[in-house]
């Protein structure tokens, strides 16, 4: 017997005493949660997001279709990257007046090669107002995960409102979980040490966040 | 389970010597303390926190109850969507399976994200005796590994640890392993977060295989999710080639759709965030973006026999978040080691004798290790009735009875050295089912009152030793009862 059959096996005989006919799993769970937490207006769940990203130490930021370069521009030159990694999909219009070099993720890219880039700008899949959370879902406009997670400074593109849920359940809704998925909050952080909260270990320790409408 | 925890006293004598350490004492309270309040504050903000919990208990519940059906459909998914599905029935087995995925690579060394799993099985231990290095890539793991130390807390395994410490840790440690730390590093959290970042850096960028846990496997899709903070997991599981996830097969859910519950309850019960810096999932593999080769070894060592058991079976909801360590007044004065065990705190001390048995000193001592206040109970996001599990695993060291072990049904024999209780029980029982001997005995315990001691004699020192003793009253209850008609006469 092999250890696949063993163990179902020592599963099926543990669960001896489990009927036959049984509750389905509808009706075993059920979902008296909230689908949202408290009721807002479109413009109060992007101010939500605002706050929440900012409490965690993101950098929050807010432009229009035509400040959006500018920005972008502004906070690559501020931070002095030479160089940034963009994604194949990000709207060239976004860098248009982008100062550093534009690295783009080729398969030979190493590692190495990407940690010696400063920022990257991406995209995002949704954010998420409740928990302050974007996530990332390796679209064109966000690339392989590496690229997000290497640098130390990442400027992330939230498109608002299309972009923005409230809570936890509808961001899942919306997502594909064939995908790999990304959820970020915050710049990289620990509590390893006598649980405080520090941020800065591995991922990118400076997350700027700009809501575009 | 691993071997750093062989020839550990039972609990009551590590807890002595933990109890006596004030330096750890301080490290813990501190530690404790303040997530406690956060934790509160974080639970707090959701109005359906209740509801919440009821659901996480639920879908636990019946995936448990269904456990062989939601492993095939795991299995299949997984292997649908390009990875690969191993089976091991025990931690040596699994240590085999991972060793021989990491031979067949080429490799020698492997990155780590934090993983319960991997700890219960020893795994860097018997990669080691393979000649294979495993980096833990966690901060707090990080500092047990260079520390030779043991992890104490599910969470913050270097919890028992302060700043001070890790400094000196760090300055002393890290350049048998790689980078040495910075000169002059001093002991600030930030400084040490960034000395950590500077020393595994090099081993993220130039590693091939991953080794990881999983906090939710998805029946239905395939997916694996990982929760982190420190961007450690995202490394490990997003750089190498290979990646090897071992992970224990209650951690699966039947739908995506119940990750809506646990991605709420978890990071707030656990770092008392509203959400955890991190969270990757994946399925399978996907092309060009991260691993290509991945491995799922699905790891029985114990659980099966705590799914036999009906009373017992809920530790399995159990998804790690520690907050029952937070609470517990025992943990916050003996320290995660006493518990012997890579799972300390009250779920420690119901899930340790479950995997394990029972057998040993230490595993039959850990279901007393606990004062039955039900803090734990009251926190825990899947609502394990902890007290209920203690209670039931006293009775089986106390009577012994059927139990199984490796799949395989026994009758445990009573433990040693509960002979006064056992006897005091039979007693009891006895005098219950006789009234004309329990109104004899009562009335001679009120007329004796005044000449009780104030502590047992004998066997029952130990146990007297910290309980008082009850007053029996002056008249028992039942004479009480008939003298004054229930209470229609009473003077």
């Amino acid at each position: 017997m092999n250890s696949r059959e063993r163990i179902l096996g020592r599963v099926r005989r543990a669960l001896a005493d489990v009927p036959a006919d049984e509750r389905s799993y509808e009706e075993a769970v059920p979902r008296h949660y909230l689908r949202e937490h408290g009721e807002r207006t479109t413009e109060e769940t992007i101010d939500l997001l605002a706050e929440n990203l900012t409490d965690y130490r993101a950098v929050v930021h807010r432009a229009d279709a035509e400040e959006l370069p500018l920005l972008i521009m502004r906070l690559l030159a501020e931070r002095g990257s030479q160089e940034v990694m963009v994604p194949p999909g990000l709207p060239p219009s976004w860098m248009a007046a982008a100062d550093p070099v534009r690295i783009h993720d080729r398969a030979a890219l190493t590692p190495d090669r990407i940690d010696r880039v400063g920022s990257v700008v991406t995209g995002c899949a949704v954010a998420i107002a409740e928990t302050g959370t974007i996530v990332l879902d390796g679209s064109p406009d966000q690339g392989r995960r590496r690229i997000t997670l290497v640098p130390d400074h990442h400027i992330c593109v939230v498109g608002v409102p299309d972009q923005v849920v409230a809570s936890v359940p509808q961001a899942l809704e919306r997502l594909d979980p064939t995908r790999p998925l990304t959820w970020i909050s915050g710049p990289s952080a620990t509590s390893d040490i006598e649980l405080e909260r520090v941020e800065g270990v591995h991922g990118p320790r400076a997350l700027e966040v700009i809501l575009l409408g | 389970m691993s071997s750093t925890f062989v020839g550990m006293p039972a609990f009551p004598e590590a807890a002595r010597n933990a109890v006596a350490d004030p330096t750890l004492r301080g490290n813990l309270r501190h530690a404790t303390h303040t997530i406690r309040a956060k934790r509160a504050g974080a639970v707090a903000e959701l109005s359906d926190w209740a509801e919440l919990r009821e659901a996480g208990r639920r879908i636990k519940d019946h995936t448990l109850r269904h456990l062989d059906r939601y492993l095939e459909q795991l299995e299949a998914s997984v292997t649908a969507a390009g990875g690969t599905v191993h089976w091991a029935a025990d931690a040596d087995e699994a240590n085999r399976i991972v060793t021989r995925l990491v031979k067949e690579t080429g490799e020698s060394e492997v990155v780590k994200v934090k993983s319960m799993a991997t700890q219960e099985i020893g795994l860097n231990e018997a990669l080691e005796a393979e000649g294979i290095r495993a980096y833990e890539t966690d901060l707090a793991e990080l500092i047990v590994q260079l520390g030779k130390d043991r992890p104490s807390h599910i969470l913050v395994p270097a919890i028992h640890r302060n700043r001070g410490e890790i400094r000196d840790i760090f300055a002393h440690e890290m350049a048998a392993w790689g980078r040495p730390a910075p000169a002059n590093l001093t002991d600030t959290p930030a400084d040490l977060a960034e000395a950590a970042r500077l020393h595994l850096r090099e081993k993220f960028l130039r590693a091939r295989v991953g080794v990881s846990g999983a906090n939710f496997m998805v029946a239905e899709t395939g997916t694996l999710v990982v929760v982190e903070s420190e961007g450690n997991g995202r490394m490990c599981l997003t750089l190498p080639r290979t990646l090897i996830s071992v992970v224990g097969i209650e951690k699966i859910v039947p739908t995506w759709r119940d990750l809506e519950v646990f991605l709420q309850t978890l990071p707030r019960s656990s770092t008392a965030e509203r959400m955890n810096p991190y969270t990757s999932t994946w399925t399978g593999t996907t092309d060009e973006d991260g691993p290509r080769t991945f491995h799922l070894v699905l790891l029985d060592n114990g659980r099966t026999d705590a799914l036999a058991d009906q009373v017992g079976r809920q530790a399995l909801r159990c998804i790690r978040c520690s907050a029952c360590l937070n609470v517990c007044p025992v943990y916050e004065r003996a320290g995660g080691h006493a518990y012997g065990s890579v799972y300390p705190g009250p779920i420690g001390a119901v899930l340790t004798p479950q995997l394990r048995g029972t057998t040993s000193e230490i595993d039959a001592s850990l279901p007393y290790a606990s004062s039955l206040c039900g803090a734990c109970y009251e926190v825990c996001p899947v609502a394990i009735d902890i007290p209920e599990v203690l209670v039931h695993l006293r009775e089986r060291v106390v009577q012994g009875g059927p139990a199984v072990r490796q799949g395989n049904k026994v009758v445990l024999r009573p433990a040693k050295g509960h002979a006064a209780e056992r006897a005091a029980m039979r007693a009891a029982a006895w005098a219950f089912g006789h009234p004309g001997a329990l109104r004899a005995g009562q009335r001679l315990a009120s007329r004796s009152r005044r000449l009780h001691p104030r502590t047992l004699p004998g066997p029952g020192r130990a146990w007297s030793g910290t309980r008082d003793l009850p007053t029996p009253p002056a008249e028992p209850f039942r004479d009480w009862w008939q003298r004054t008609r229930g209470g229609k006469d009473a003077k």
